[in-house]
């Protein structure tokens, strides 16, 4: 008994020495690592941003995982606040030693870990808006979204359609909403298009006729509205209230069915940029898009309700990880991040991503569809 | 020297600590939040927990220093050192020309002047966007050299940021023992008695008003360079109410008491996010049991308990007296 007792302690041992000594075994899982914006004033954003990756990464593995191994989701809530989130980027690089990192809700916090990213040199895709993640390209640092500066020129390519000239533009206090009034700002000499307010409010005023009133005066042919949360609806509705009748376009910030039901009325009409995703099933079929939309909605609806945009973008960064991933054949992070750079159209749900060296996104005006709304949901302008 | 005792033992253990774990993750990354944290505690104490004024605007400095520093050297190229010491000059000429008119209000009205002057300062900083970055910050802040020494490693960073905050304890160790500390205390016991006795209150609210902002805006340059990035989320609100709430959860009017509420109050979030959805939940009840069970605060409390514990295991004959005056 003793003996044999012996006999299978050594094993055991030589099992586990075995396992220490080789970390790249097959059995070894696959380490995802995720810092989101859970909870907090973001948590619009990381809410549905975690609950895409941990239903897919259950799937995975419950499929098997992916080269045979299983994946491994570590993830902390950073509340969007950038030195968390810097603290909890440490951790996953140090202590959880994750493969990739996929995360970053907003792009402060996106832009407060980077440094830390380039250090260690870890592979990151951020699910984050602003164009300055990405410009200038920086080693390890990816992006899913599409960026302000692209809602704002898909805007202007569809003003320059309808020929309106003079815009006036309005916009919140919102980290998003500055980025984007100063990147379409400097988009519209492009467009030819002038500026002729540029009007802002405050994230939790309740009333924008003021600055509203001072645009009527204006002899400005389509206004412009670049922010989210409950200004944008608000604005929406004193633009009719006033009885304001020129073109109203908004950015992709209030690309959720609750703006149109804090609007109301007032919101149709309203002309804006968002991800395919929000018209999945009135796209035709032709477009290549439509099945992977369709499957992503479907199986996120029916688990937790009202697909958004936001868990799309997890979605992308997910996909074109692993399957960069499972092109390099390995974790090794040089190899990973040369692999993800290399992604080709790839079809997610924000677009068809094209990577390369100077393009860390990889998407182009083409995956911006410009939407109407009419009666209350949303419509595809051609 | 007795009285460093306890100063000794603890720049033994902060000594300790990265030798025994060179890279454990609750060293070298959440002891440097610890440290940076501890300094701006230990500073606010001087002026609420020994000087009894209360400011819930603190994080307005630590947030001045750190842009000062961000926007020199990012924007004009500066070096850091020179950068931090202007940055520590702004705010001892803010601080002192607000200080007069701030420090002639009390309690409440003392709260509401230093809470709006911290909004404002956070305004301040998500507005002028061609000067902060507005509300996605500033990034490629450069990091600290000392004398041809690069601080690039957490490591590193610990050392500098131990040094910084053992100075930080000593120095208030020695105020509170020295007639600038008696008579912070007699500002808290009486401002009329103070007075009667010769105590030149004014003065002596708005210098150590004045000394705690300054320590906050030089710990601030220190946290732009070892971040690399600046956003005013960094400096609002909420932060000036955690560093209000690391000086009473210690226990006021105690130096290792706002240690001790800096280290905890930092540690604990990082050590419960094992618990996911509940950690929220767990970090409140434990906050709420400290406040009932040792109003006095964590640190004051335990150490006044094992005193009493002790007088009253040596006179028996006593125990009901010596439990009621602690």
């Amino acid at each position: 008994m003793a003996k044999q007792r012996f006999v299978s302690g050594l094993a055991a041992g030589l099992v586990g020495m075995a396992l220490v000594a080789a970390p790249l075994q097959a059995a070894e899982t696959i380490k995802v690592g995720t810092f989101l914006a859970v909870t907090g004033p973001a948590s619009f954003l990381g809410d549905p941003e975690l609950k895409t990756l941990q239903m897919y990464v259950d799937e995975i593995n419950a499929e098997g995982g992916l080269m045979g191994r299983q994946i491994e989701l570590v993830h902390y809530d950073s509340g969007a606040n950038p030195k968390k989130a810097v603290d909890f980027v440490k951790r996953l690089i140090q202590r959880d030693k994750v493969d990739v990192i996929v995360g970053g809700s907003a792009s402060g916090e996106t832009m407060a870990v980077t440094p830390q990213v380039e250090k260690a040199g870890i592979p990151f895709i951020s699910l984050a808006g602003s164009i300055k993640i990405v410009q200038p390209v920086k080693k390890w640092v990816f992006k899913t979204p599409h960026t302000d500066r692209m809602a704002a020129a898909k805007i202007y390519e569809d003003m320059n359609k309808r020929g309106i000239k003079k815009v006036a533009l309005i916009s919140g206090s919102g980290g998003f909403d500055k980025s984007g009034r100063a990147q379409s700002l400097d988009l519209a000499p492009e467009y030819g298009i002038t500026i002729v307010a540029d009007e802002t409010y405050g994230s939790k005023d309740t009333d924008m006729t003021a600055q509203l009133t001072k645009i009527r005066a204006t002899d400005a042919e389509a206004i412009l509205n670049f922010g989210f949360g409950t200004g944008p609806a608000i604005v929406t509705k004193n633009i009719r209230q006033l009885g304001i009748t020129v073109p109203v376009y908004q950015s992709h910030g209030v690309a959720s069915k609750k703006y149109i039901e804090l609007a109301g009325d007032a919101a149709n009409g309203v002309r804006l940029p968002a991800s395919a995703l929000l018209v999945a099933d009135k796209l035709p079929d032709s477009d290549p898009q439509k099945a992977v939309l369709m499957v992503y909605k479907t199986k996120y609806e029916a688990k937790h309700g009202s697909v958004s945009t936001f868990g799309g973008h997890a979605y992308d960064g997910l996909f074109i990880a692993l399957e960069a991933i499972v092109r390099a054949g390995s974790t090794d992070k040089a190899k990973v991040r040369a692999e993800i750079e290399k992604t080709r159209g790839f079809i997610g749900t924000g677009g068809v991503f094209n990577m390369s060296a100077e393009d860390h996104l990889g998407l182009d005006l083409g995956a911006f569809k410009m939407l109407e709304i009419k009666n209350g949901d949303w419509t595809l302008v051609n | 020297m007795k009285r460093l005792h306890g100063f000794f033992a603890f720049v033994a253990l902060v000594a300790m600590l990265p030798v025994l774990f060179p890279d454990n993750y609750f060293v070298t990354v959440v002891g440097v939040t610890i440290g940076f944290n501890i300094v701006l505690a230990v500073a606010l104490n001087l002026f609420i927990g020994y000087a009894g004024q209360i400011s819930l605007g603190h994080a307005a400095f630590f947030g001045m220093g750190a842009y000062a520093s961000a926007i020199l050297t990012t924007r004009y190229g500066w070096s850091p050192w020179l950068a931090m010491g202007v940055g520590l000059l702004a705010v001892y000429i803010i601080a002192t020309l607000i200080s007069r008119p701030i420090l002639k209000l009390k309690g409440h009205y003392l709260a509401m002047a230093t809470l709006g002057f911290g909004i404002i300062v956070n305004i301040i900083m998500v507005q002028t966007v061609d000067w902060t970055g507005g509300p996605d910050g500033m990034s490629g802040i450069p990091g600290l050299e000392i004398f041809g020494w690069a601080v690039d490693s957490d490591l590193r960073w610990y050392g500098v940021i131990a040094v910084v905050m053992l100075l930080t304890v000593l120095v208030s160790l020695n105020i509170i023992d020295s007639r600038a500390g008696r008579a912070l205390r007699a500002v808290h016991g009486s401002e009329i008695a103070a007075q009667t006795m010769g105590v030149d209150t004014v003065r002596t609210k708005s210098q150590v008003f004045v000394f705690s902002a300054c320590l906050a805006s030089l710990v601030g340059s220190l946290f732009a360079h070892q971040q690399n990035f600046v956003s005013p989320v960094s400096f609002d609100f909420f932060v000036s109410i955690e560093i209000v709430t690391m000086v009473v959860l210690g226990g006021m009017a105690s130096t290792f008491g706002a240690v001790f509420g800096a280290i905890v109050l930092t540690l604990l979030p990082q050590v419960l996010v094992v618990f996911d959805d509940y950690e929220i939940l767990i970090l409140g009840a434990i906050l709420v049991s400290i406040m009932i069970f040792l109003p006095q605060g964590l640190f004051v409390g335990m150490t006044q308990g094992g005193a009493n514990l002790l007088r009253r295991l040596r006179n028996r004959e006593t125990p009901a007296r010596a439990g009621a005056d602690g």
